[in-house]
């Protein structure tokens, strides 16, 4: 009897938490933890490893050797910001109810954007960031608004037109990169420096990790992006045509510009991003030689931060970390794909949510069958 | 245009896995699950398939035909992941398909660091040896496999009713069709011909697995199955036509009259063109209509 009430508390508390978002995520990631722990064991290695690296990298602190460094801090941070901007251009796009896959490209669209204003651009100290990150954001608007307009003009499905508009931006990058004069196969001439998001304070902070201005880029970018969708009539109508694209055009929306705009924005986020990198942690121009991947890796950052600004900053700084923890497992022995797994399963955990709303129509299913049998 | 000739068995070579993994994908869609995991899957069958030929290509002479079925076999096993999301738990169908990418990219590098201790495998020896006029047997089981395919989707009434899935499930399960089984067996066969077609590539192209050998080989076919509008020869056409372009950006140097474009010029074209006809298309319904919606059993 004892042993049955406990059982049907338990299941009373897992639905509860199932119910809840937030407890989903949580649940994704540990799980997520739990199975790479388990694949370390399998083959081998201690996965307190892979925990001492993620400590190290949070905290600045190496277990192993007791010393500390706050530049493993630093560069936490600067792995985070391009994986929250592109987490809040996916997010973005989810909330109206569409699939970015195109963060990649408009990320890629912002860097080569970036690098042609930093290397041409006017000379003028902030200035010069200024306009590259603005002409940046602007191009990664254009690159994502080209989908929306697609999407809702000709209905193209936006998964397939983002795919294509990221190898297009690729080899675009390539080709109009190679352009520029005193560029080799894989870099430009280098910037001046200021075109550079240095901070003398973070370096001074963080013992001279890579960390730069971009970390205000993307703490405003959480704060405008709650700030629309919480809280405009814009936001609101974004929102309502994620939920039900007929009952908005119903209600008056403009459903056409609505998705056109979701994604302008959605490539502003990415296209920032892109500007982040290229002139934050490189002082010279790439030839991109493949995807850098903070666009494929920004839809988990979403798919777990449910597509809200405080979720995203939250487990945009999740992915940094393990990003960044990488060659510090490498060097326990721990191979660093693992990190790769982890956010792999997350995404598949996640896809296999539609299971937990079942299971929850079950449990009300059975609540009211044994309520109808003790009325009876 | 002798260049041209000689540059036909090259192409085919780069054209056949194309072709394999875009039958698949056509085989899913047509049954109304989208497969964008084609990517990835494509990746298991070719770190599948190098693993398999380079420990038994000393012991025996079927070494790559075993390799390309353990590779087939493999994208199969990964393919049932996102059957079960997509079709038993009603899951997005793009966000499975996005997991089985990520998760293939981290999960092949890192059995390659448990088994050869590094980030790629150990090259093999010998990979496929091209037959007579310097073509390669992948594209005989290319030529196979869209001919099986088209036979069985539309010669057979496997093939009517597989496809009335993707067109309108709910019609279907009121004839008797068992909806939820024939996605199940669609996306089995993608999984399976997406593995084959990483074993085609791996095994001709290079001599070893690294994270870069599909290099979006796999969203080429994708994009293939949207230009051929769904339909073999349309499929086919697309593949050939995005295997020339491909071809001709690596082999591009050798033809003196093209040396004034860029290689990515050629790159970009499958991509470019792919987008433009789903644009210049738009207004007539090729896709499976019920492609990419999850099917909901409605009443009891």
């Amino acid at each position: 009897m004892k042993k049955e009430r406990t059982s049907s508390r338990f299941m009373a508390t897992l639905e509860h938490m199932l119910s809840n978002d937030s407890w989903v995520s949580i649940l994704v990631i540990v799980l997520g933890f739990l199975v790479g722990t388990l694949l370390l064991l399998v083959i081998g290695r201690n996965p307190a490893g892979m925990y001492a690296a993620m400590l190290q990298t949070l905290t600045g602190y190496d277990i192993t050797r007791n010393v500390w460094n706050a530049r493993y801090i630093g560069e936490w941070l600067t792995a985070s910001i391009p994986l929250i901007l592109c987490g809040l251009s996916m997010g973005f796009a989810a909330r109206t109810g569409l699939f970015n896959i195109g963060a990649e490209g408009q990320y890629i669209v912002g860097l080569t954007v970036a690098q042609f204003v930093a290397l041409y651009g006017p000379q003028v100290p902030v200035l010069h960031w200024v306009l590259a990150l603005l002409a940046a954001g602007l191009a990664g608007m254009l690159w994502g608004g080209i989908v929306g307009f697609l999407k809702a003009s000709y209905s193209v499905s936006e998964v397939v037109a983002t795919i294509m508009l990221n190898y297009i931006a690729f080899f675009l990058s390539r080709w109009l990169t190679m352009l520029i004069p005193g560029t080799n196969t894989y870099r430009t001439p280098t910037f001046p420096a200021t075109a550079r998001l240095t901070s003398t304070l973070f370096l001074r902070l963080t013992n001279e990790s890579r960390l730069n201005l971009g970390l205000w880029v993307a703490l405003a970018a959480c704060l405008f992006y709650w700030y629309m969708i919480e809280k405009t009539r814009k936001g609101f109508e974004l929102r309502a045509t994620g939920f039900n694209k007929e009952a908005a055009r119903y209600a008056g929306i403009k459903v056409t510009s609505t998705i056109t705009i979701s994604m302008s924005i959605a490539g502003l986020f990415a296209g920032l991003a892109g500007a982040i990198v290229a002139l934050g942690s490189f002082s010279y121009g790439r030839v991109l030689a493949g995807y850098d991947n903070y666009g494929f890796n920004g839809i988990a950052v979403a798919l777990v931060g449910n597509s809200t600004a405080g979720g995203t900053l939250l487990s945009g700084l999740l992915f940094g970390m393990l990003a960044s923890a990488q060659p510090l497992m490498q060097g326990r022995q721990i191979p660093k794909e693992i990190t790769w797994i982890i956010s792999g399963l997350v995404v598949i955990f996640i896809s296999l949510r539609g299971g937990v709303r079942l299971f929850l129509e079950w449990r009300a299913r059975e609540k009211a069958r044994l309520r109808k049998e003790t009325m009876e | 245009m002798s260049v041209f000739l000689a540059m036909i068995p090259s192409i085919l070579m780069i054209v056949a896995p194309i072709l394999i993994s875009a039958m698949g994908g056509l085989i899913s869609e047509r049954s109304g699950i989208v497969n964008i995991a084609l990517e990835g899957l494509m990746g298991i069958g070719a770190f599948t398939a190098a693993t398999v030929h380079y420990f038994l290509e000393q012991s025996t002479p079927l070494s790559i035909w075993i390799a390309i079925l353990a590779a087939s076999v493999a994208g199969l096993a990964v393919s049932l992941i996102h059957a079960y999301a997509s079709i038993s738990l009603n899951a997005d169908q793009v966000i499975s398909g996005t997991g089985i990418n990520l998760l293939s990219t981290g999960g092949t590098a890192f059995l390659a660091q448990v088994i050869f201790r590094m980030e790629r495998t150990a090259p093999f020896r010998l990979g496929m040896m091209p037959g007579f006029w310097g073509i390669y047997p992948t594209a005989w089981i290319a030529l196979a496999v869209v001919l099986v395919t088209w036979y069985v989707l539309y010669r057979r009434p496997f093939g009517l009713h597989l496809r009335a899935c993707g067109e309108h499930p709910h019609a279907a399960a009121s004839c008797g069709i068992k909806v939820r089984k024939m996605r199940y067996i669609a996306v089995m066969a993608s999984g399976f011909l997406a593995g084959m077609a990483g074993a085609c590539l791996v095994l001709t192209q290079t001599i070893q697995y690294t994270i870069y050998t599909i290099n979006g080989a796999g969203f080429i076919a994708l994009a293939a199955v949207s230009f051929g509008r769904w339909l073999p020869k349309g499929v086919t056409a697309a593949s050939m036509l995005f295997g020339l372009a491909v071809a001709l950006a690596i082999y591009m140097v050798n033809i003196e009259a093209m040396r004034f474009l860029p290689s990515e010029f050629f790159s970009v074209m499958p991509y470019f063109i792919t987008l433009l006809t789903l644009v210049l298309f738009s207004g007539k319904e090729y896709a499976p209509r019920a492609a990419g919606q999850p099917y909901e059993r409605t009443g009891s």
